[in-house]
Order: C-alpha cells, then sequence, then structure tokens
C-alpha cells in the first residue's frame, strides 16, 4: 500500500513538449519499467495546438479532457511555464482528474490564491507547485527525484523542499529504512495540499509505520500539523526544520521560505513539534537516525 | 521586491487610495521648490527601504520652503542608520516632501496573505503608529482580521466591517470603506505581497489620508508588472546580491566565514544549520538551482570569493537533476579561473557520485572531500582552525 501513487496511476504529462517536461515524462516511464514492473505509466501528453503528434511515443492532445477520455490518464504532472501554470492545474481540475502534481518553480501567488479557491469543493488533491512531485517506491514516480536512491518500505515522507528530500530519504534508505510514498508539497506560500491532509492519508495507510515531516521557516503550517497531529496520528512522527540560521526578512531561495513579523522561525516550528511529541531533530544529518531511534531500530 | 514610500503612494494614488500631496527630491531646491508649490507646513522624509526613519532624524517636519531646503539639505548625503539598517546604515539619496497633515486619529490597515487559508486578509487597528506586531501580540483583541474571499475581492459589507472596526465617525465611514476597497484592488491587480498603511490618519478636517505607505510585490508575478520592476532600487540592495541576481543565483549575504554553495533551497538552508551546529557560522545562502551550468558554478564561486570574510568554501550538492559529475567539472574549471586561496570541502551524493568524486581527485587541485553533511561540516571547521 501507498498512498496518492501507485502502479495503476496512468499520468499525463502537461507540457510534455518542452524540454524539462519531455525529459522528466521519459524519466517517470524508465522509473515505472525497471522498477515497478509496468509498461510506462505515462500514457499521454497535453500541449494545446500540438495535438496529434507523438513525445516519445505518448500520444500528445490539445486539451486534458481530450487526453483523459482517450487513454484513460488519471493524474496529471505539469511542468508548464510559470505565467501558464496555474491556467494547467484549472484545466486538470475541471476535467475532473482526481491528483494534480505541479513542478513549476516561480508562479505568482495571487494565481495560486485563484487556483486554491477554484479548487475547494473538487475533489481534486493538487501537490505543489514549486515541489519534486510524489513518488512510491517500487509503484509509480510522478516527478523529478532520482527514483534509484528510494527503496520500498514502511515510512511515509512529507517535505517541502526537494534536495533536502533526496538527502532524508538517502539517510533512511542507510539506515535500511525504505518509504511507503514521498511527497514533496513546495515550498510557495500557497500550496494545494499541506501537511494535515497527508497526515491523514499516511495514519490510514497500513503500510506506513512512522513518517517523517521536514519543514522550513515561513509560515505556520509546520505548528498547524503538529497540534493536529498530537489529537489524530498515533504513527511515529520525526520533524526537522530548515532555515535554523536564517535571518528574518529575507526570502530564502523559495518564495514561502520567509520569516516576517517574527512568525515563522525555525526554533518556534521544532518548539511546537517537540510539545506535541514529534522527535524532533536540530541536526540535518541526523534525519534518519532519529527516524531509527524512534522505531526502536538504532 | 521592496518599492520606496513615494514610488508606493504613487501607485496607490492611481487606485484612488487617499494620500498626502507630496513630490520626489534629489536636491535642497527641489525639495525647497516643492515645499512652495504644495504651501504651508511639509514633512520632509528620507527615502530609504528601512522603517524606523524618524527616531534616525530622517524625518524633519518644515514650516517654511525655506525650513524644507533647510531639512532636505541635512537629511539628503545622510547615513542614515534605524533598528532595520544594521550599524552601516543607509545612504539618503531621495526625500519625500509632502503636505503635513493635522492628525487626530492614527490607525492601521494592511493587506496580507494567510498562508493557512490561502486567502488575502485585511487587518485593521485603532492602534495606529505602532509596530502592529507588537499589537498582536499584546492586543490581540485590538487588531480586527477580515479574511476575503478572492472570488468576491472585497464586497461592501466586508469594507464596512473595517470601516467600523476602526470606530470611523459616521460621516467618514463612506470614506472609510472607499478606502479599504480601493487598497484591495491595488493588493490584488498589482501582485502585491503586502500593503500596510501604518498609520492611515484621520485628519481634523475630516479626511481618511494614508500618512504612510509600505509596499511589498511578489517577484514571480513582475514579469506583469513592467512598470514596478523598473522601480527596483539596486543602491538598497547588497552588492554581491546585485551580482548573483544577473546570473539568475539565489544568493543571500550573511555574516559568517563559511561560504556555503548547494543546489536547492531546503538543502542550502540544512547546510547553513550544520555549520551552525558544527560551531562556526555562514557567510551566504546560496541556491545554484537543479539545472545549474558550468557557467552558473564559475558565476558562484567568483561571487562567493568576492566576500573578503569567506574563509573556507562548502559545496553541499544532492545530484538528482544536477548530476555530480557535471557539477565537479563545473567546480574544478571555477577553480582553475577564479583566484581561489581558501580551503574547499565538498560532500557530493547521488546521480553519478562516483564520476564526480574521480574528477574532482584527477584534477590535481587541493579539494577536501567529505562524507555526509556532519563529517564535512567538521571538516569546515577544522579547515577553519588551521
Amino acid at each position: 500500500m501507498s498512498i496518492l501513487v501507485d502502479k495503476e496511476t496512468r499520468i499525463l504529462v502537461q507540457g510534455i513538449t518542452g524540454r524539462e517536461g519531455g525529459f522528466h515524462a521519459g524519466q517517470c516511464q524508465r522509473y515505472s519499467r525497471e522498477f515497478a514492473g509496468g509498461g510506462g505509466a505515462v500514457v499521454a501528453g497535453v500541449t494545446p495546438g500540438k495535438g496529434g503528434q507523438e513525445a516519445d511515443g505518448v500520444p500528445v492532445f490539445n486539451t486534458v479532457a481530450d487526453a483523459a477520455r482517450e487513454t484513460g490518464a488519471n493524474a496529471s504532472l505539469i511542468f508548464v511555464p510559470p505565467p501558464f501554470a496555474a491556467d494547467a492545474i484549472v484545466e486538470s481540475v475541471d476535467a475532473g482528474l482526481p491528483l494534480v502534481v505541479c513542478i513549476t518553480e516561480g508562479i505568482p501567488v495571487r494565481d495560486m490564491v485563484y487556483v486554491k479557491r477554484h479548487m475547494e469543493d473538487s475533489g481534486a488533491v493538487l501537490i505543489g507547485p514549486n515541489c519534486p512531485g510524489v513518488i512510491t517506491p517500487g509503484g509509480c514516480k510522478m516527478g523529478i527525484m532520482p527514483g534509484h536512491i528510494h527503496k520500498e518500505g514502511t515510512i511515509g515522507v512529507i517535505s517541502k523542499s526537494g534536495t533536502l528530500t533526496y538527502e532524508v530519504v538517502a539517510q533512511l534508505t542507510e539506515q535500511g529504512l525504505g518509504q511507503t510514498t514521498c511527497v514533496g508539497i513546495g515550498g510557495d506560500p500557497v500550496i494545494g495540499t499541506m501537511y494535515i491532509e497527508l497526515l491523514r492519508m499516511f495514519e490510514e495507510d497500513p503500510a506506513t509505520e512512522a513518517i517523517i515531516m521536514i519543514g522550513e521557516i515561513g509560515g505556520t503550517a509546520e505548528q498547524d500539523a503538529a497540534r493536529w497531529a498530537k489529537e489524530n496520528v498515533t504513527k511515529p512522527l520525526v520533524g526537522f526544520i530548515a532555515g535554523q540560521t536564517a535571518p528574518p526578512g529575507r526570502r530564502m531561495g523559495h518564495a514561502g521560505a520567509i520569516i516576517s513579523g517574527g512568525e515563522g522561525t525555525a526554533a518556534e516550528k521544532m518548539r511546537v513539534m517537540s510539545e506535541c511529541g514529534i522527535h524532533v531533530t536540530e541536526s540535518p544529518a541526523e534525519m534518519g537516525l532519529t527516524m531509527a531511534k524512534a522505531l526502536g531500530k538504532a | 521586491m521592496n518599492i520606496h514610500e513615494y514610488q508606493g503612494k504613487e501607485l496607490l494614488a492611481k487606485y484612488g487610495v487617499a494620500v498626502p500631496g507630496g513630490g520626489v527630491a534629489e536636491t535642497a531646491e527641489e525639495a525647497e521648490r516643492i515645499a512652495e508649490e504644495l504651501g504651508g507646513t511639509v514633512v520632509v522624509k528620507a527615502q530609504i527601504h528601512a522603517g524606523g526613519r524618524g527616531k534616525g532624524g530622517g524625518v524633519k517636519l518644515a514650516a517654511t520652503p525655506a525650513e524644507a531646503k533647510e531639512a532636505a539639505s541635512q537629511i539628503l548625503g545622510m547615513t542614515l542608520v534605524t533598528h532595520q539598517t544594521g550599524p552601516e546604515g543607509r545612504l539618503v539619496k531621495k526625500v519625500w516632501v509632502e503636505e503635513a497633515s493635522d492628525i487626530e486619529r492614527e490607525l492601521y490597515l494592511g493587506i496580507v496573505l494567510d498562508r493557512a487559508t490561502g486567502r488575502p486578509t485585511v487587518m485593521a487597528s485603532t492602534e495606529g503608529g505602532m509596530d502592529i506586531e507588537e499589537v498582536a501580540a499584546k492586543t490581540p483583541e485590538k487588531l480586527l482580521k477580515v479574511p476575503v474571499d478572492p472570488a468576491l475581492s472585497v464586497w461592501p459589507s466586508t469594507a464596512r466591517r473595517v470601516a467600523y472596526g476602526l470606530d470611523l465617525p459616521a460621516d467618514l465611514v463612506r470614506e472609510g470603506t472607499k478606502f479599504v476597497t480601493n487598497l484591495y484592488r491595488f493588493y490584488d491587480e498589482m501582485d502585491a505581497s503586502l500593503v500596510e498603511i501604518n498609520p492611515l490618519v484621520q485628519t481634523k478636517d475630516g479626511r481618511i489620508l494614508a500618512l504612510d505607505a509600505k509596499v511589498n510585490f511578489d517577484d514571480n508575478a513582475l514579469y506583469r508588472h513592467e512598470e514596478v520592476a523598473a522601480m527596483r532600487d539596486e543602491d538598497e540592495e547588497d552588492p554581491l546580491e546585485v551580482e548573483a541576481s544577473k546570473f539568475n543565483l539565489n544568493y543571500i549575504k550573511l555574516d559568517g566565514s563559511v561560504a556555503c554553495m548547494v543546489n536547492g533551497a531546503g538543502l542550502a538552508m540544512a547546510t547553513m544549520d550544520i555549520i551552525k551546529l558544527a560551531g562556526a557560522a555562514p557567510a551566504n545562502f546560496l541556491d545554484v538551482g537543479g539545472g545549474a551550468s558550468k557557467e552558473m558554478v564559475e558565476n558562484a564561486f567568483r561571487i562567493l570569493m568576492d566576500d573578503p570574510d569567506v574563509k573556507a568554501v562548502f559545496i553541499n550538492i544532492f545530484g538528482g537533476i544536477l548530476r555530480c559529475d557535471i557539477l565537479a567539472e563545473g567546480v574544478v574549471e571555477a577553480v582553475k579561473t577564479v583566484n581561489v586561496n581558501v580551503p574547499i570541502i565538498i560532500r557530493m551524493e547521488g546521480t553519478n557520485v562516483e564520476k564526480g568524486r574521480e574528477i574532482l581527485e584527477g584534477s590535481g587541485l587541493d579539494f577536501t572531500v567529505g562524507n555526509g553533511m556532519a563529517d564535512s561540516a567538521e571538516k569546515v571547521v577544522a579547515a577553519l582552525n588551521r
């Protein structure tokens, strides 16, 4: 078992004819063949005006609705440039796709405010934007992460970051701890799915034994999640917050990673997480070890 | 992106938000002329991207044009130090000269994004002129928060809630609701990330005016607001950061002595954290991104080396899309071209890591290769102490 994606996921890639979209569609395809014993998880591409073409053997459609109807695609992976990415999300939601993963970095916040409002009551799940995507090791890679560092197992991973997620995964794998599903939720101020929804999914997933959440400075999503977890999560939870040394008022790469008005410091987040019973480590070198200890395996 | 007060007021005025009349001056003579045109008492305000200007001597009242000239000559060219500038302060190159207002009450009005709900929120308080974070912490009941449904934007009932929340007298409620509505329209249409009017004043002659204006914009949306993008004042930024931005490098200058080069913002922050845990301090934040080319790595290196405080370099790369061999080639090239005279500690993991290590070892250059984040950070500190 896993959450969000598995061997049944049929991916359509919006922006498949672009450089990034084309490259990563190929990588996701390769992963499903080499690691998941499938024939290729990517079943369609969408680029307006290029319907009827093929991209690496994958049929391209003008609209998401056409692609979904013709191929049975049930999830969209978005590589559309920032000015058009919000529109791409809306198109997939309106076409009734239950899962949308948006990799694009640099979407204006206002566009995402409107997208989020539009998605209310749609029932669709949006992961990202500005994220590495989702992977269920041995099941499905729907994103830009290096697939080979992951290992099938029982840990659920939720993270705002890209490469820091790879770091966590590598540390877990080193401790002999594989992963059920790893979700990069994105580092923007407005994202589709936040920690709480994913904690709920991992709590309900019988294959997930424990969960690690990686946060960073800015906002209060980690504190909100910790308070929710205290009441609702029975599985061991490990946490780390990046940006303990970040100065206030400066945006640390991610659009959402900023301490403003004294809110969103790493110290405050770690304090609340600890108070709520989460195993918090201050060292980014000990995320895997902290999980092993929480499970009594180190 | 931040802009100056005078730029904010000019933009707000275009949206029908009431601001005091005024003009911007780069010389004392210009300030005198603006004061003459305005007539009456004026306020001369230093234009820098920092708060607390009044306490630092950057805001002066002038009863006559001659006094305005004198005030401007004192402020222009001064290095203004406030609690937000750091001890080095900022050089004042422009002043904003505006008509003085006869203040009845000072209020607060702001619009920010509530990240938890993904909705804009109007914040209003009768405690104007104070640090709003302090109001929120000490007297939260005095801070009114009104969420806005982005699909509706601000409807009259929303604006009235704010106006009545500010205890505006009956004959000013209409003007108050107009102010709130126009301010929201500005926030939304201009892709602002923050609009703060502190203080918003109610004048003795029965007007509502934005006495100060702090406006920040979403960098990701600047492509659709050329007018705003043109307002960027590079003098207000660190020169190394300006240089880095030319190469699309995400660089922030810090106070420590260990330069870092990392791919990915989260890992870059975590790298700063591990340096601190090992007992040193990071000299910068630098995310070279997922698709860094050899040229980007080289430019990044040059910028790191331009910081005289740097005593060691820590390169921490988790190769995903960015392959370790490409990174290694870039680093070797960079070290050969840029004059590097401090120890370099490299930690690489992920895609093509073996190839990357071979390239580093075969280069004949003096690198220390770390094993994992903790070991590498310890090697950085050891190199500093050597």
